[in-house]
């Protein structure tokens, strides 16, 4: 039966039909006691009462859905065959098409998060929320570089964003450091810590090292939870100086003999001044740390992270140092993590341990992996899938986070190499040209 | 004739894993310029012997000197394995292809360049700049990859994923990746193997141009005896882990020893028959 009701293919009307009757056939022996059988309250007694009319309805309904659930698969997979087969498209066309989807989707999402806080000039929540999405596409493509690029499990890099936050909370509550000054050195400070980290995993591969990255994450998290003197431990650090634009503070008055932000443009004082100034500063951020990766992608250092992901057996044969590799893949991926652990905290103003812990570095890292792994542009999409999705789901209550791993699944069952899982070659040895369509015609005709 | 300089030689050799001696006290000298086979049955250490070598294994004891033509002396059991590659310039391939899957059929041999590429971009800073000093060591890459792919008629499918492509060639691609880290000596452990009869052809054509034309000392290991007999000028026997004979191809054809190893002994079959009847 079970061969009948999974059957691949149900070609003929006859074959759907005879599958939509299985199926509805199991769904009448669940639906019996689901549905057909209820408990009623009989003058103080249990009793039993039937609703076959619902039932039969039920039955209808999983027959027919099956039926037109078959046969739209069916349609797709034949319309995809159809177009296969004519298509002459060669691999090098589709390759460019894949690029030019992603080159197009990469201009609107720069145009879009330009424009979106010039439209939502008076609306705090979507900027909050937009600039939420950049904060973990930074941190996205911060871990891309581990994980998409050199194929480095790591489950804890919340550590070195909590290392770049802290870093920059402690540097400017206790020795008045200002952001700018604070941003390299917190980032240079979260590379050591990934160079930290990577020198015992160096021989770890796979599940062992997700393992003791893990582990690491837990470490900075449970240190900076209980050394109190040092951190704050749980009531985290507070008052931490927000960014100020090239010297003006966004205050509501004006400082002794100064200028804030909105005295120095002569405009009303508005709390959306800094908001929308922070969403533009992790917007440039977010920019720089893509330009950055995707320079160094198309390196040495970058293909040197994609050939240890594919095999590190093979990069030792070539003469190629792994340990270096390792470790710079780690540094550069941290010190990105650190970045945006500074504007994190910045932003927030508050920090405490409870902002890294371990279901961050998961959303993170789920994040690289929908967008599919080593993609840029598709971190984009699923960090904006993945901080949207919870939002739209607040209708939903405590469906919410149900609705976000269903989504999470679909995602990864409809393409399970991530949403944007083409690779652009870092060199060419000739340059992509497109096949003209009526020079393929004429092949067809011949 | 003349007997060739020595490039490498094999001393007293042994790798022992646990209780397993997978080579017993092996020595073997390569010669510069020359093809060298390395036969036996499976089993019989050939891999280890080539682990040993590009320094995968630290061998138990013995000694691999290896006279570089350029850069003197060299103990080959001192290094790590990348070091073999990078510095003493022995280059290997592996027996299961492995190749960088998903990188272009270019990307697979630039990634060999690493080391020249990543000196010319001082690590990375010249390259993100996209200084011309660096511009003109990747132009420089390029162009030594697709002399290499031409010459092993590969251009065509350079921009492809090396991972999609057929056994054969990416058998192939293997070697061109490896030449590419400019070996002085280059061990190919079971080129042929997958290979059709003509790209077996095509293969012992180009394993004599390496070594004919441009002077590259090859260490092969090879079951398929239409390239290893062809194409060596010297081969080396090995059975559990021993040196059993060593010589011309003709010699070692005509090696009872060899013919023992490979096909069992007379007295053995007979005594099996014996007893099964």
């Amino acid at each position: 039966m079970s061969a009948i009701v999974f059957a691949r293919h149900a070609m003929t009307p006859t074959e759907r039909l005879r599958d939509a009757g299985w199926v509805a056939f199991v769904g009448l022996i669940l639906g019996v006691p689901l549905i057909g059988l209820t408990t009623v309250d009989v003058g103080g007694r249990l009793g039993v009462e039937t609703r076959f009319g619902l039932l039969v309805a039920a039955v209808a309904a999983v027959f027919a859905g099956r039926l037109l659930l078959r046969w739209s698969i069916d349609n797709m997979r034949n319309r995809k065959l159809a177009r296969d087969r004519v298509s002459t498209a060669t691999a090098a066309d589709r390759a460019h098409g894949a690029q030019r989807v992603v080159n197009v989707l990469g201009w609107i999402a720069l145009g879009a998060s330009i424009a979106l806080p010039i439209v939502y000039s008076d609306n705090r929540y979507v900027v909050d929320i937009a600039t939420t999405v950049l904060i973990y596409v930074m941190l996205g493509w911060g871990l891309n570089v581990v994980v998409g690029l050199a194929g480095l499990l790591d489950l804890g890099y919340v550590a070195f964003y909590a290392v770049g936050a802290y870093s920059y909370a402690l540097l400017s509550t206790q020795y008045g450091w200002g952001f700018w000054e604070a941003l390299p050195v917190s980032g240079a400070l979260a590379a050591s810590f990934g160079i930290l980290l990577g020198y015992p995993i160096l021989r770890l591969r796979g599940d062992y090292l997700a393992i003791v990255t893990l582990g690491f994450g837990e470490i900075i998290r449970v240190i900076l939870v209980n050394w109190t003197e040092f951190s704050g431990g749980p009531n985290g650090i507070s008052s931490i100086p927000r960014p100020s634009f090239f010297g003006l503070e966004f205050t509501r008055s004006a400082p002794e003999g100064g200028h804030s932000f909105a005295s120095f443009f002569g405009l009303e004082f508005s709390a959306m001044h800094r908001l929308i100034f922070l969403y533009y500063l992790i917007l440039v951020l977010a920019l720089l740390t893509h330009a950055f990766v995707s320079r160094l992608r198309k390196l040495p250092v970058g293909r040197a992270w994609e050939a240890l992901r594919e095999d590190e057996i093979a990069c030792k044969a070539m003469g190629m140092n792994t340990t270096n590799i390792k470790l710079s893949a780690f540094a550069i991926g941290a010190m990105l993590g650190g970045f945006a652990g500074v504007f994190f905290a910045a932003r927030q103003g508050f920090i405490s341990p409870e902002s890294f812990t371990f279901t961050e570095s998961a959303i993170i890292l789920a994040i690289v992996v929908l967008g599919g792994m080593g993609s840029q542009m598709g971190v984009v999409l699923a960090a904006t899938l993945l901080v949207l999705i919870p939002e739209f789901g607040r209708n939903f209550a405590e469906y919410r986070m149900l609705l976000f791993g269903a989504a999470m699944v679909l995602i990864m069952v409809w393409k399970p190499g991530g949403l944007l899982s083409h690779r652009e070659p870092t060199v060419r040895l000739k340059p992509l040209q497109r096949s003209k369509p009526a020079a393929a015609g004429t092949e067809v005709a011949q | 004739m003349n007997t060739p300089a020595t490039l490498l030689s094999v001393r007293n050799l042994t790798m022992r894993f646990g209780g397993l001696t997978a080579i017993d006290d092996l020595s073997l000298e390569v010669p510069a310029g020359k093809i060298t086979g390395i036969i036996g049955p499976n089993g019989a250490g050939k891999t280890t012997l080539f682990n040993c070598l590009t320094g995968f294994y630290k061998p138990t004891t013995g000694t691999l000197r290896l006279a570089h033509p350029t850069r003197g002396e060299m103990l080959l059991e001192k290094l790590p394995s990348h070091r073999v590659a990078r510095d003493a310039q022995v280059v290997r391939t592996f027996q299961n292809i492995r190749l960088f899957p998903k990188m272009t059929v270019l990307e697979n041999l630039i990634v060999a360049q690493h080391n020249v590429l990543q000196r010319a971009s001082m690590f990375s800073i010249a390259g993100l700049f996209k200084l011309p000093g660096y511009r003109a060591a990747e132009r420089k890459a390029v162009e030594r990859a697709a002399m290499w792919l031409e010459r092993l008629k590969l251009t065509h499918l350079a921009d492809d994923a090396a991972g999609d492509l057929p056994y054969g060639i990416q058998r192939r691609i293997e070697i061109a990746r490896a030449l590419c880290v400019d070996p002085v000596l280059l061990c190919l452990d079971e080129p042929a193997a997958g290979l059709n009869p003509r790209e077996s052809a095509e293969l012992n054509e180009l394993l004599l141009y390496l070594c004919g034309e441009l002077g590259i000392a090859i260490l092969l290991i090879e079951h398929d005896m239409s390239v290893v007999m062809n194409v060596s000028d010297h081969i080396g026997v090995i059975s559990y882990g021993r040196k059993i004979a060593e010589g011309t191809p003709e010699s070692v054809r005509n090696d009872p020893e060899v013919i023992k190893a490979y096909l069992g002994e007379d007295e053995e079959e007979e005594a099996m028959g014996g007893a099964a009847a």
